[in-house]
């Protein structure tokens, strides 16, 4: 019994993987007609929120299992709530899109629920192999969502692409974390930073090549600049219900596993560390809101958006002290709300011809759909940055934390690059409002709505509500040690 | 309490008027700012009696806290004593009844509601400037009535003279200022509070010290009280500073009667009474205010001589009697400035309102020239707009007494002769400037209401006497003008003055100026009396009896007549001297500066932004094998990079 219980903190993994695993069985077994597929999909909400509740219950106490591989701590029960209601939030809204396109197959929140226990595997892993494992499933799960369209050449396309570049990805990773394993003869996180000490990385050149393809492996799945140049083709060929998940848990699980790796294996070598942050944090923001201006497809400018809003949460990490990563928390959880927010925008640009993506498209949207429009505003003034919306606070908190460790030029290279984005998220705006008015859109369905409301209340409200996000970040960056 | 109520019920009539006016209709803003006016009017006699008369002093009010900042401290706070309560009965009385004029005056007009919640919110701020505990709620109520004067001389936006001239009187306050807050950072820099109380107690200590200006070792309080002074130039109309006021007149006449005559451009003399502790340490910068007063009333008064427009000639009238005030400070005598302050408030209200009632007769004719003959038309207004001139000339009998002018402005020139100024300037120039006060005074009733009318039949005919409701308030003015000398010398300046003022008023031990200048030679009081009477003598003379010497003295004196006429030039000289080089020095800013440089800067960045997110673009070619490629690249780009800062290579 004792034995048992003390494998209490794997409980939310172990739900999800069984709940996975039996709504497959249902699936196959009550055979494909649409209804099924559906409630299947509501059950996957429902298991997800249920696994909410139980990781919303454990104690603030830091458990490892399996010899330290697994870590239950506020850092990764912050991380994983977030991930969850990513999951079943993208869930909730994809239903009307997944009908219209005749997708809905059952199998689709079986692999979001197969994902989401790879990412919750992933922000608990303080081994590299376990890392490897989180890592894996997740996207094995994503390549097979990329491509879920199968009969459409853009969808195909863009999860052969996510494939192709992801194994290139995951042979570098693994290839560092051989070379990390080799140096300092163990994969666990302690036994790493206990060697991986001061000066030891400027001396061992083994240990720094290894330091340097984890950090490719894992800059990958952020996408950040330079190894973001699947993001913009597979958020545009994948089908937009699936862009908004990888948009949404994926990235903040991944850039989670990045601070714990960092923070975790390698406090002692913060001077090599952050050259490299800094590099791919300047990049991706530069990149992310120069690409943007340009384009014309609303989802390509949301990926591009990604790639630097990345860069901005980098920002935070680049700091190296425990105000940036709580800023980098901050800002993942409110960049999760406005991706949120966004996608269900975008899914709910359709005409009875069928799903649209053109941000003309949104010409005189105000006319028909007010509230939509004020949500897309909304979201679009958070996302450039505006105060009082969320979106400021997000950019305020990592460009502070940056100021506070002394990385001036790094604070300004982010402010000029959000001032780029403004430019982008406000010509959304000027479409919408002041453009021609084209054909209207069709009605805001229920899932959709639902999402797109409450993302906006909550980035309005932000002032009011912010606490509920920042005290828990605040534990989670402080229980990020040994 | 009551204080605080005098000082808000302004503010709130100006804030249901200007907010709601709309809504509850013209009529109902009317009574309902000019109601809370002349509640607070009467409670401001109540003040006066209980503070000036009864000696109650209550200090200063706090009402809130302000701006806490280190050691800087402001709080709300309204500081009652004699001068206060004085200014606050002329500030509430004359607005109370410009209000009351207005509901006739303005009848025509569109956007009543407007003017009533401008000339409300005037009055607030002005009260809010009288009863200022601290330099910076001084500013405050400064910037505040400034900003009234603004709205109300610009009130007929439509008229390009009236934009102009609203534009040229924030301007030219804008000067003073300047002065005016260098002034309070000097002080706050000196002495570590811009509390009054605080400054008055720390004067003394400062007297006689040095510290260093523009590059200079200067005395502190002169400089602190030279740049306090040139804020009141500003506001009060002096020389140099005084454009605005003349073309200020574009606005509505009550406007004129309430702010550029009776209380705002009196703003300045208010402050240097107000500073007295301060300007009484600094005798070289109270020198300078008798100068400039004295300068001022000559100059004003040889243009007033020859102003053919109504209001213009009262107007300058106006400056040229603030003039008179400022010689009454910088001799030391701040009592007979206040006190003429208190007089001219009531007179000068009543000349301007009643000639605002001739214009109203004449269906808005305000030049002189197309008047004459009206005092058939409009007996009334004839005959109390000769009360307003018996009072600003100063009709008095020596010794016995007379009406409001004749105490407070011989007052004065006692006083300046007292002061004994080098060479008696001061009091030399004030005697003249009271001769011509004479008789452009007279000049103005002579040509409006005497002789053959040259007003086209049409207008002459159709002149009518103005309603009750502007002839009420004129008719109260009219009991001020007469008995405001009679019934108050005594306090603001005879035998009782000490125990009037208080400790509101300071003067430096030994001066005793208020006591000298009663014990000056017969001939110096008689000299003010003697120069109106010539003054008189002459304008019947020219305007009555021989019509046709002032066409002729024009043309004998021709050059000087022109000098006149054109107000020494001044707007000329100045148009030159800094309108046009700020013109050009703007456009090159503007075409230069601006379009090149600062627009060319921000379109070529943009250029260059959409330029490099094309570029960027280019980058996503949509081959897999450019995609890895591009991965490797930055995987040995971070390498070599850590290779080479690590120096292992």
């Amino acid at each position: 019994m004792s034995t048992l219980s003390s494998y209490a903190p794997l409980l939310p993994e172990t739900i999800m993987a069984l709940g996975a695993m039996a709504l497959l069985m249902l699936g196959a077994f009550e055979k494909e007609s649409d209804f099924s597929a559906e409630t299947v999909g509501w059950l996957a909400i429902v298991l997800m929120a249920a696994v909410i509740l139980v990781i919303a219950e454990e104690g603030p106490e830091r458990i490892a299992l399996f010899d330290g591989a697994f870590v239950s701590d506020a850092f990764s029960r912050f991380a994983k709530i977030l991930i969850l209601a990513g999951s079943a939030a993208t869930l909730l809204m994809s239903f009307g899109y997944l009908k219209r396109v005749r997708i809905m197959k059952f199998e689709l929140p079986v692999l979001v629920l197969l994902s989401a226990v790879g990412m919750m595997m992933l922000v608990s892993a303080a081994d590299l192999i376990a890392l490897y494992l989180g890592l894996e499933l997740m996207s094995l799960a994503l390549y097979v969502l990329a491509a879920f369209r199968r009969d459409e050449v853009r969808s195909s396309e863009s999860g052969l692409k996510y494939f192709v570049l992801g194994a290139l990805s995951s042979g570098m990773l693994l290839y560092g974390m051989s070379l990390i394993y080799g140096f300092t003869g163990s994969t666990s996180f302690e036994v790493i930073s206990g060697v991986a000490k001061d000066g030891v990385l400027g001396t061992n050149i083994g240990l720094m090549v290894g330091l340097v393809f984890l950090l490719v492996g894992l800059a990958f799945k952020v996408s950040a600049v330079p190894f973001h140049m699947w993001t913009p083709d597979v958020y545009d060929g994948a089908p937009s219900p699936v862009t908004a998940f990888f948009a949404a848990a994926p990235k903040l699980a991944a850039m989670a596993v990045l601070v714990r790796v960092l923070w975790t294996a390698f406090p002692g070598a913060v001077q090599q560390w952050q050259q490299i942050v800094i590099f791919l944090s300047i990049a991706s923001m530069l990149l992310g809101s120069f690409a943007a201006i340009g384009q014309e497809s609303i989802k390509r400018l949301l990926a591009y958006s990604s790639i630097a809003n990345i860069g901005f949460a980098l920002v935070g990490l680049s700091a190296a002290t425990e105000e940036g990563v709580w800023s980098v928390l901050v800002y993942l959880g409110i960049y999760l709300v406005m991706t949120l927010g966004a996608f269900a925008c975008v899914l709910a640009m359709r005409r009875e011809t069928g799903p649209v993506e053109m941000i003309g498209d949104l010409a005189g949207l105000p006319d028909r759909h007010l509230g939509m429009a004020t949500a897309f505003a909304a979201l679009m003034f958070s996302l450039a940055g505006i105060p009082p919306l969320a979106g400021f606070f997000a950019k305020l908190y990592v460009f502070k934390a940056a100021i506070d460790a002394g990385l001036y030029a790094l604070a300004i290279v982010g402010v000029l690059a959000s001032v780029v984005g403004a430019y982008y998220y406000l010509r959304v705006i000027k479409v919408m409002f002041f453009d021609e008015a084209k054909d209207p859109l069709s009605e805001v369905e229920g899932g959709v709505g639902l999402v797109m409301g409450l993302s906006t209340a909550l980035l309005l409200l932000y002032v009011v509500f912010g606490s509920y996000l920042e005290g828990p970040a605040l534990a989670a960056a402080k229980s990020l040690k040994f | 309490m009551i204080y605080t109520a005098i000082v808000f019920l302004p503010l709130l009539g100006a804030l249901i008027a200007g907010l709601f006016g709309r809504v509850i209709g013209e009529r109902p803003s009317e009574i309902i700012t000019t109601g809370l006016l002349m509640a607070s009017a009467a409670m401001s006699w109540v003040v006066f009696s209980q503070v000036a008369i009864g000696h109650e002093v209550p200090g200063t009010v706090r009402l809130l806290p302000w701006i806490t900042s280190g050691e800087l401290n402001a709080a709300w706070a309204l500081k009652v004593d004699t001068l206060t309560s004085v200014m606050l009965v002329v500030v509430t009385t004359v607005s109370a009844l410009v209000h009351l004029y207005s509901i006739g005056y303005m009848h025509e007009d569109d956007s009543r509601q407007r003017f009533f919640a401008y000339l409300s919110l005037f009055t607030f701020a002005m009260l809010m400037l009288v009863t200022s505990s601290n330099l910076l709620q001084m500013f405050f109520g400064w910037e505040g009535v400034g900003l009234a004067s603004y709205l109300l001389i610009g009130f007929w936006y439509k008229k390009p003279e009236a934009n102009a001239a609203a534009i040229k009187a924030f301007v030219v306050n804008r000067v003073g200022d300047f002065g005016f807050a260098l002034g309070i950072f000097g002080v706050y820099y000196i002495f570590r509070t811009i509390d009054l109380d605080a400054i008055f107690a720390a004067a003394a200590g400062q007297q006689g010290k040095t510290f260093q200006f523009l590059g200079y070792d200067v005395d502190v309080l002169t400089t602190l009280c030279l740049l306090l002074f040139m804020g009141a130039m500003g506001k009060s109309a002096q020389f140099l500073l005084h454009t605005w006021l003349p073309d200020a007149m574009e606005g509505p006449t009550p406007v004129s009667a309430l702010i550029h005559a009776a209380t705002m451009v009196t703003a300045g003399v208010f402050m240097v009474a107000r500073l007295s502790p301060l300007f009484e340490y600094a005798p070289l910068a109270l020198q300078v205010v008798t100068l400039v007063g004295a300068v001022t009333a000559f100059f004003a008064a040889t243009v007033g001589l020859v102003q053919n427009d109504i209001k213009r000639v009262i107007a300058y009238s106006t400056c040229s009697q603030l003039g008179y005030m400022f010689v009454a400070c910088g001799v030391g005598a701040y009592g007979a400035g206040i006190f003429h302050l208190f007089t001219h408030a009531f007179f000068k209200a009543l000349l301007f309102l009643g000639a605002g009632s001739v214009i109203h007769a004449m269906h808005h004719e305000q030049d002189m020239r197309n008047m004459g003959g009206l005092r058939h038309k409009i007996p009334t207004t004839f005959i109390l707009m000769t009360i307003g001139t018996l009072a600003l000339t100063g009709v008095g009998i020596p010794h016995v007494g007379g009406f409001a002018g004749f105490h407070s402005k011989d007052a004065i020139v006692e006083a300046a002769y007292a002061a004994h100024t080098p060479h008696d300037y001061a009091f030399w120039l004030l005697v003249v400037a009271a001769l011509m006060t004479s008789f452009y005074s007279w000049r103005l009733v002579f040509m409006t209401f005497f002789g053959e009318t040259r007003a086209d039949h049409h207008t002459y005919d159709h002149a009518h006497e103005s309603p009750n409701v502007m002839l009420v308030p004129l008719y109260v003015l009219s009991l001020g003008a007469i008995l405001a000398g009679l019934l108050f010398s005594a306090y603001f300046i005879g035998h009782e003055y000490k125990e009037f003022w208080g400790a509101a008023l300071f003067e430096l031990p030994g001066k005793d100026i208020l006591h000298h200048m009663h014990e000056v030679p017969d001939w110096v009081g008689l000299a003010p009396t003697m120069a109106m009477i010539t003054g008189f003598i002459v304008a019947w003379l020219y305007y009555i009896q021989l019509p046709w010497l002032p066409a002729a003295t024009a043309r004998l004196l021709k050059p000087l007549y022109l000098f006149l006429l054109n107000k020494w030039y001044f707007d000329e000289l100045y148009d030159l001297v800094f309108v046009r080089p700020a013109f050009a020095i703007g456009r090159l800013l503007w075409k230069g500066g601006d379009g090149a440089i600062i627009d060319g800067t921000i379109n070529g960045t943009a250029a260059a932004a959409g330029w490099t997110a094309g570029r960027v673009m280019k980058l996503q070619t949509g081959y897999v094998y450019h995609y890895a490629f591009a991965m490797l690249i930055g995987v040995a780009l971070l390498l070599t990079w850590f290779m080479y800062a690590g120096g292992i290579v």
